[in-house]
């Protein structure tokens, strides 16, 4: 029995995005065939225990599924008999390309940009994901109702507004995957450093499920170097998890992390992923410079072995392909560790990030160094105010109060 | 085929410019030669507006807008269009050309 179960878990993950996606196309409509999809998977909770597991579980979903859904039709336009007959389409048996083109096809559809940022995060998760709309509500803390109608919603604007279901045309192709990797690597960061202080400091359950969709769309996408660059960086990330929050619940900077608790496997992956894309001879883009940054780091078995001249040289390239306030932040941490904090603080002072968390909290770290305490304790007095996530409020409020009263 | 209502948002009280006007009508006869044209019209200043409810015995007639807003609808194209990936690049060529932004709304069907 828990055999089965573990495989209905299995298949459920492997094939939802498949089901869904093959729906979709024959029925021309997301919300039957999420509806149609859902009822064949409980359909083998039921019989899989019973009846076995079929040879081919994906095709005995979609096919279960299909079925479910002529039925559906059926029932609601017997008064239109053109209609009908449209949609009586016999089950076809596509080759698995074609199949795979539909997933592709609902992964753009679900990150359409004429959907709110928020709405393709949790369409993606619920259709490509499989996730349930509970899931989805509990992972971003709103409440089921709401997020059940947010989900509706945009089902009925796809619909009524005509979003097409197909891969986009190759002049918004670049803009549009730039689209689905953003939604993609927020799933992630919201994993990654939970921004809410009521929930888990880190997401493992979200930086798994972000992994798991940049894995499909690099399966859909091969060739993109961009696709590969954020399922690298989320690798390279996703490896130091078990050493970046202390057994305090605390976060553990990078150079103080335990390196022996990082898993080399991920590493491993990561690391060919970012050669792969080094061979590739094309300009990398943001994904692929951020994952080469995220290799010198793993690369290096010992903090002081970090080669702080190739990270630097990295964001180089960075800032010339994104100027923004964040990415040189993030330069200057290198900057100080070749040059000095001094030099790095004055990079970074007048930077518009009085917002932003990690400004304050570079800026203390950097004041600490050159000896400015009471400068360097008002920055961390700030970064606390502003960070939501309770590890690294922990960790912050710790480095404060180490700095000596006068 | 679907149809599309693009509103032109407006919020200032000067109707479109020389340049303007030439512009749209470059985008029109784009469109009318790619086959979406339908119709397309400027509108006159809200204050030219009347409300008329007749829905209950004789006519009530309010002078205005039914909305008093700081943006209003200044021009509208109704188009014919396969899906909203082609509508959302000729609006943003209508914006362009009328150098206001754009409500894309589709029509119902049927």
């Amino acid at each position: 029995m828990t055999g089965v179960g573990e495989v209905i878990t299995r298949v459920h993950r492997e094939e939802w995005a498949r089901v869904v996606a093959t729906l979709t196309r024959r029925f021309g409509d997301l919300d039957l065939a999420e509806e149609m999809a859902a009822e064949a998977f409980a359909t083998a909770v039921e019989r899989w225990p019973v009846d076995g597991v079929p040879p081919n579980p994906g095709g005995w979903l979609t096919t279960t599924a299909h079925r479910r859904g002529i039925d559906r039709v059926r029932r609601e336009t017997r008064r239109d008999e053109k209609h009908r007959e449209a949609l009586m389409l016999s089950e076809p048996t596509e080759p698995l390309g074609a199949i795979d083109d539909d997933r592709l096809r609902l992964v753009f559809t679900c990150c359409h940009p004429a959907l709110a940022v928020e709405t393709r995060v949790a369409l993606t998760l619920r259709l490509v994901g499989g996730l349930t709309v509970p899931e989805i509500a509990r992972a971003f803390l709103v409440q089921e109702a709401a997020m059940g109608r947010r989900i509706t919603r945009a089902k009925e604007k796809i619909k009524a507004a005509r979003i097409p279901y197909r891969v986009p045309s190759r002049d918004d192709l670049p803009a549009r995957v730039t689209g689905v990797l953003a939604v993609l690597f927020l799933i992630f960061n919201e994993g990654y450093l939970s921004s809410d202080p009521a929930q888990e400091a880190v997401r493992a359950d979200l930086t798994a499920e972000a992994i798991r969709l940049t894995r499909l769309v690099r399966e859909l996408m091969p060739a993109d170097g961009e696709v590969a660059g954020l399922l690298a960086l989320m690798l390279l990330t996703e490896a130091r998890r078990a050493a970046r929050v202390s057994a305090g619940g605390e976060l553990v900077a990078l150079g103080e992390q335990d390196r022996g608790a990082w898993d080399r496997k991920l590493i491993a992956e990561g690391h060919a992923l970012v050669r792969e894309r080094l061979a590739s001879g094309r300009a990398p883009g943001r994904f692929q410079i951020l994952a080469a940054v995220n290799a010198v780091h793993t690369d290096a078995p010992d903090v002081r072995d970090t080669d702080w001249s190739q990270v630097l040289a990295l964001y180089d390239q960075l800032v010339r392909l994104d100027p923004s306030p964040i990415v040189r932040l993030n330069r200057a941490v290198a900057v100080a560790e070749l040059d000095g904090p001094a030099v790095a603080l004055a990079q970074i002072d007048g930077l518009p990030l009085e917002g932003y968390h990690a400004f304050h909290a570079t800026r203390a770290e950097l004041l600490r160094r050159l000896g400015r305490s009471e400068q360097s304790r008002a920055a961390y007095d700030r970064a606390i105010a502003l960070a939501g996530n309770t590890a690294e409020t922990a960790y912050l409020t710790r480095r404060r109060d180490q700095l000596g009263r006068v | 085929m679907a149809q599309y209502l693009f509103s032109v948002l407006d919020d200032t009280a000067d109707s479109g410019t020389e340049d303007e006007m030439v512009a749209i009508r470059a985008f029109n006869k784009q469109l009318q030669a790619d086959g979406h044209w339908i119709f397309a019209g400027g509108l006159a200043a809200p204050s030219t507006a009347t409300v008329v409810d007749g829905r209950a015995g004789e006519p009530v007639f309010t002078d205005g807008p039914y909305l008093e807003s700081k943006e209003f609808m200044a021009g509208f194209w109704v188009l014919e269009i396969p899906d909203l990936d082609v509508a959302l690049r000729l609006a943003a060529g209508a914006s362009k050309s009328c150098n206001r932004r754009v409500e894309v709304r589709p029509l119902l069907e049927g």
